[in-house]
């Protein structure tokens, strides 16, 4: 095995881990202040993809225009999945909701299926995305290189808001004391919308990443990335923004560098391995790498 | 100010706060006395609307805010210290007190009010950058407190703010409820420091199992053998 | 004198949930094939969902993984009831004692039972010290490896292609013979003091780990019974539709028993029969919308996935509006099979007295 083959795995590694990042983020706000697994936010990420294949396809919108409506279409989705779904069950515990998010996934899976068949479908970016540059000495997309700056972007970005912003400062209240925050005058629900919102619109844009890279898509594609990004989040330390930025990093590293390094006959369990890095972390730190105990949440 | 009419709540199928009977008046300071679990926490909570009244209603100030979410009754100017602080402990002392400032929409008063507030606990000042989770349980209480000044309260609520504190600790607390009550605060304080209470309020009720027992001005009430035996420690 | 309700009648009981099911049971077997396999289907879910209630709904830990242990079942059960000479071919790496081996089918439901029990000591030692969701997340996982496992052990499993050829030994009547046994079984256990200990657990551990109850071991114990039950009923399934691959015992199926649990209503034995009722049927219901029908001469096209759209939707409203479950925590119905005076009931004068005061307060509360 040569030094390059390693390099390039190691970057394919990055490149998927960012995805997952991504999509850990959302999990992990959410997760943050409901406690709740939203099962359907794999499926937010197809819809998003769909949107996005229809409008290049269909209206030849330019790819800037094609992410922003798809951006703000799953934005939608996430935010009425919300109201209908998980809302009314705010006082159920926590099963009732896990079971809810699993019901929401299973009827959008179905619904693209009935809207948009099965099958699975080519879905190609411009040319210019896959040039390959030499960055040195290591060959990247453009894909790529866009891949890890939006990472980057999508970090600062919340940081920023999550730090400084009054709805931010309100969202860290509420993942820590639902009850206090609501005596402050803050409205969970405003807050609960708006993590959906953010989480969806972050889904969206892994979609695009995700399936700019396997060029084909289908209904079920979200699902399985979806709970790989739960583990990631999971694994990172959930409720923790840097924590489902890096737990998306190790479990995308650890994915590819197993699917490239190991013999042939063991890589087919690369899905298998992903959960069995999941056990191992909560093994160790119960509480993910980054995270912090529960406290005197109950 | 505020009137609690025949008062119900329950928690799945006990019923915490039975029929129960309240009003304070403006300017007033009210204790709520009792022993752990006799209701009283369940009943500021049911006033803050963070649990759903089962029968009977509350007004403040003509409006019925009986049905209304928690966020909303802030709105009101009623506003809860809860038990056991709560402040947010990962978030900064200065993040907390803008917190208490969440539906405030002026910024000179916002500006006062958090002037008021440092200049109320000296300490907070200091360490307004560091989290919350850092301080000591009396500084917590004081942050706690001063968070919820910062909200602008008509009606100021405390759930048991001695608790867990030391002695000392106790009696700065009481001495800064003293001075927001000279400054003309409406307080209604639930404690099991009934002493302190009394010595503190000018009318109060004594709670047990969900009722109200007896109610009256604190200054005859200290005084009345039934409380002495109960809550004061006989000889006292 | 008040009359008892109709519901707690034993002859009530037994002709509307014994006698009644017994003849429909029969009669849709004597229909022909689609019946009996709708039937079977029926009844294979009653025994997983139950099984999946005693660690969901009777000790508060919430798993997701019990096709995993229908595989282990399955593929076990499989082992042992193909011929030698199907598994010389098909299965060209089990070991040769195995491949020699062939035994009928309730034996090798009890290996299969057994085998699943053991994967579930295996992972519970490490999982079940997860608290809540982490659990459910670490049992779906436990899904992906057992599917990785079946899909790429070829000279085992014949990998994702599956086995064929099972010998179809699942018979309507074994199955619910085999049913009504693990029913009883799991009925007993829930009333004995170890299945109050496992309640006592679910609705507060703190409280229950100082009454002496040992949390750990009641834990993988009933984890493992529960699997025990999920093996068997894997078993019987794979030897009803005589073709078993990894890909049957995935996500969906782990989701379909989560969903008849909790719409039967998870602390109770008895929902898992109505949810299984609901879940096997109502699909088959739906069906027709599925290849497009004619509507007041209107043409409906075929909506593929329509009925999974309104099961899913179905499922979200009875979560919404009736959260513990159609039938909540009630043993209405294993109440009435299990108990002798259900029917002892015929004998006895003073039963048909009460079910003649039930039916006339009945009648009379409907008039005022």
């Amino acid at each position: 095995m040569s030094a390059s083959y390693f390099i390039s795995q190691l970057v394919n590694g990055l490149r998927l881990g960012s995805v997952y990042a991504i999509v850990a983020v959302g999990y992990s706000i959410v997760y943050g202040i409901l406690r709740l697994i939203n099962f359907a936010h794999g499926d937010i990420m197809t819809i998003g993809v769909y949107v996005m294949l229809m409008l290049m396809t269909t209206i030849g919108m330019p790819l800037w225009a094609v992410v922003i409506v798809s951006v703000v279409v799953s934005v939608f989705a996430g935010v009425l999945i919300e109201r209908l779904a998980y809302r009314p069950l705010r006082s159920a515990n926590e099963e009732a909701t896990l079971i809810s998010s699993l019901a929401v996934s299973t009827l959008l899976q179905n619904l693209l299926q009935m809207i948009f068949s099965p099958q699975k479908r080519a879905f190609h970016l411009p040319e210019f995305f896959s040039v390959r540059h030499d960055i040195f000495g290591i060959q990247l997309s453009t894909m790529n290189i866009m891949t890890f700056v939006a990472v980057a972007v999508i970090v600062i970005a919340l940081t920023f808001v999550v730090q400084k912003t009054k709805i931010g400062t309100a969202m860290r209240a509420c993942s820590e004391n639902l009850d206090a925050a609501r005596l402050m005058g803050i409205n969970p629900n405003k807050v609960i919308v708006f993590a959906f919102a953010v989480g969806s619109g972050l889904a969206a844009l892994a979609g695009l990443m995700l399936a700019g890279e396997y060029k084909t898509i289908d209904p079920l594609m979200g699902f399985v990335p979806g709970l790989k990004a739960f583990c990631a989040a999971v694994v990172g330390g959930i409720g923790s923004l840097y924590g489902a930025v890096l737990g998306g990093l190790v479990i995308g590293v650890a994915e590819m560098l197993f699917a490239g390094l190991m013999p042939t006959s063991v890589t087919a369990y690369r899905d298998a391995f992903v959960f069995v890095v999941l056990i191992l972390v909560l093994l160790v730190r119960p509480n993910g790498l980054l995270g912090q105990s529960e406290g005197g949440r109950s | 100010m505020l009137q609690i009419q025949n008062l119900i709540v329950r928690y799945g199928g006990i019923t915490a706060v039975d029929d129960i009977t309240m009003n304070i008046k403006e300017h007033e300071t009210v204790a709520l006395i009792g022993a752990n679990g006799a209701g009283k926490t369940t009943t500021l909570h049911a006033v803050s609307g963070l649990l759903k009244a089962a029968g009977g209603s509350i007004t403040f100030d003509g409006t019925d805010i009986t049905k209304k979410p928690a966020e909303q009754i802030v709105e009101h100017g009623v506003i809860q210290v809860p038990e056991g602080r709560q402040v947010f402990a990962k978030l900064t002392i200065e993040e907390n007190l803008r917190l208490g400032a969440y539906l405030q929409k002026d910024k000179a008063k916002i500006k006062e009010n958090y002037d008021k507030a440092m200049a109320l606990f000296p300490i907070l000042k200091e360490r307004r950058k560091q989290a919350a989770g850092t301080l000591s349980g009396g500084e917590q209480q004081m942050l706690a407190i001063g968070r919820a000044l910062m909200g602008n309260p008509r009606l100021l609520l405390l759930d048991e703010p001695s608790m867990g504190l030391s002695p000392l600790m106790t009696q700065q607390v009481f001495d800064v409820l003293a001075e927001l009550k000279a400054g003309g605060m409406t307080i209604l304080l639930v404690e099991q420091n009934a002493y302190e209470a009394l010595t503190i309020s000018d009318r109060a009720y004594i709670m047990e199992s969900g009722n109200i027992t007896l109610e009256g001005r604190s200054s005859e009430l200290i005084d009345d053998p039934r409380v002495k035996d109960a809550y004061l420690g006989g000889d006292l | 004198m008040e009359s008892k309700r109709l519901r707690d009648c034993s002859l009530f009981r037994l002709a509307v949930f014994v006698v009644l099911p017994v003849l429909i049971v029969v009669a849709m077997c004597g229909r022909g094939n689609y019946y009996s396999a709708m039937v079977c289907t029926f009844a294979i879910n009653v025994l997983l969902a139950a099984s999946l209630n005693l660690v969901n709904g009777f000790s508060g830990m919430f798993s997701m993984g019990h096709a995993a242990f229908m595989a282990v079942g399955a593929y076990i059960s499989a082992f042992l009831t193909l011929s030698p000479t199907q598994k010389a071919s098909m299965l060209p790496g089990l070991p040769q004692w195995l491949t020699n081996i062939q035994i009928p089918l309730l034996p090798a439901l009890l290996v299969a039972g057994i085998a699943a029990a053991f994967v579930a000591v295996l992972i519970g030692i490490p999982v079940l010290r997860f608290k809540g969701h982490y659990l459910s997340v670490a049992t779906l996982g436990l899904i992906v490896i057992v599917r990785a496992v079946l899909d790429n052990s070829d000279s085992v499993t014949n990998g994702p292609r599956g086995i064929t050829g099972l010998p179809n030994l699942a018979t309507p009547t074994l199955i619910f013979a085999v049913l009504m046994v693990s029913l009883f079984i799991m009925y007993r256990l829930i009333r004995s003091s170890y299945g109050r200990g496992l309640i006592a657990m679910r609705d507060d551990d703190v409280a229950a780990q100082s009454l002496g109850i040992n949390l750990t071991s009641k834990k993988i114990s009933i984890f493992c019974i529960s699997a025990f039950f999920a093996g068997v009923a894997g078993a019987m399934w794979g030897h009803n539709q005589t073709v078993i691959s990894g890909q049957f015992f995935y996500f969906n199926m782990s989701f379909k028993v989560v969903q008849i649990s909790i719409i039967g209503g998870m602390a109770s034995l008895s929902g898992a029969a109505v949810g299984a009722l609901f879940m096997t049927f109502v699909p088959e219901l739906l069906a027709p919308l599925e290849s497009g029908f004619n509507l007041f001469g209107m043409a409906i096209p075929s909506l593929y996935g329509i009925s999974n759209i309104i099961m899913a939707v179905f499922l979200i409203l009875v979560i919404i509006f009736r959260r513990q479950g159609l039938l909540g925590s009630s043993e209405l119905l294993l109440e009435s099979w299990f108990s002798g005076s259900t029917y002892t009931s015929l004998f006895k004068k003073s039963e048909y007295q009460e079910l003649a005061a039930a039916i006339r307060g009945k009648f009379n509360r409907k008039q005022t």
